[in-house]
């Protein structure tokens, strides 16, 4: 509590921190707003629906052997995306260590994660909507409103993942060819995997509670 | 004049850069327990808790990841208290909105019920 008088009445920069770093955070926590409001509405909507809102387990369920599992490909986006999310941490940590190869390796194992996750969903999509026939305005599940926040919410987050795929994937090419040398301490490695921890932390929300409520 | 009301002094400001240097071993158990939180929200689906138990128990782990998220990978936990309280104070609104959307819904509800 003392440092935090001293920070803000000291006369300096509040933050100490640099600027890239504080204005990734402005943007994450409007971010937080807009994924906020997104499962906030989608709960006013589910709790008033007059029809029963569509059993997640069994629309997700993937055929496998014979039988129907539950929401696997949903586990297994999860899993991808807390890994990539491992490889990224990893990666800052060896940018603080100024290793230039390992930031790269493991910022483009990051991406790989990502391309995956995105791929996946893809097919998730194509599922829902070709096998399935999932709309916007309705399906045969139940409440018809399910089709516009699975596909506004997940849509969202999706193209999130393939911005953060986008952005990864120049800054690691960046770092590799050494054009972060010697200058701002690699600094931008941080501020990119604030991002990408970000959309690891949105998928949180969203897997609690539009997949498995 | 003692260091806490010296102003000029150095050490009346605390380093500027947190010291972020973990072993790699830290993240790898962060991301452990990242797989048991998510595989234990799965099983719930798995074996078909239904009811409370299932809300409460998806809400605990969601936010437990949450925090392991932020707090270690986001590395906001070695992070200056100014910026921590600006970061996490504003979702509080959130919750506000939430409150009263869930209020609003279940005044629907009833509302649907009595008139029916």
């Amino acid at each position: 509590m003392n440092d935090l008088v001293k920070d803000w009445s000291s006369d300096v920069s509040t933050f100490k921190i640099r600027w890239s770093k504080a204005m990734m955070w402005i943007f994450l926590i409007s971010d937080t707003f807009i994924f906020g409001t997104f499962l906030i509405s989608y709960m006013a909507i589910r709790l008033t629906v007059v029809d029963s809102w569509p059993d997640t387990s069994q629309v997700f369920a993937l055929h496998v052997g014979g039988t129907d599992v539950p929401l696997l490909l949903i586990a297994i986006m999860t899993f991808i995306l807390i890994s990539s999310s491992g490889t990224m941490a990893i990666a800052v940590n060896a940018a603080n260590k100024k290793d230039k190869r390992k930031t790269g390796i493991f910022m483009l194992l990051t991406v790989l994660g990502g391309i995956a996750f995105v791929s996946m969903q893809a097919f998730e999509w194509t599922k829902l909507i070709v096998d399935e026939g999932i709309r916007p305005w309705g399906n045969d599940f139940g409440a018809q409103q399910f089709g516009s926040f699975f596909f506004m919410i997940t849509g969202f987050h999706g193209l999130h993942v393939l911005i953060g795929v986008i952005y990864l994937s120049i800054v690691s090419k960046r770092v590799l060819a050494g054009r972060y040398d010697g200058i701002d301490d690699y600094q931008i490695v941080e501020v990119a995997g604030l991002y990408w921890h970000f959309v690891d932390l949105v998928w949180v929300f969203i897997f609690a509670f539009f997949y498995l409520w | 004049m003692n260091d806490d009301t010296n102003f000029k002094h150095p050490s009346f400001y605390p380093k500027a850069e947190p010291d972020n240097s973990h072993p790699i071993s830290f993240y790898l158990i962060a991301w452990l327990v990242l797989f048991i939180l998510s595989a234990l929200s799965y099983y719930i689906d798995y074996v078909n808790l239904e009811g409370m138990v299932r809300w409460v128990l998806i809400t605990i782990l969601a936010l437990l990841k949450a925090g392991l998220i932020v707090s270690v990978f986001m590395h906001l936990a070695w992070e200056r208290v100014a910026l921590i309280y600006t970061i996490l104070l504003p979702p509080i609104l959130l919750i506000v909105m939430l409150a009263i959307f869930a209020n609003d819904g279940n005044a629907i509800n009833v509302l649907r019920y009595s008139l029916s």
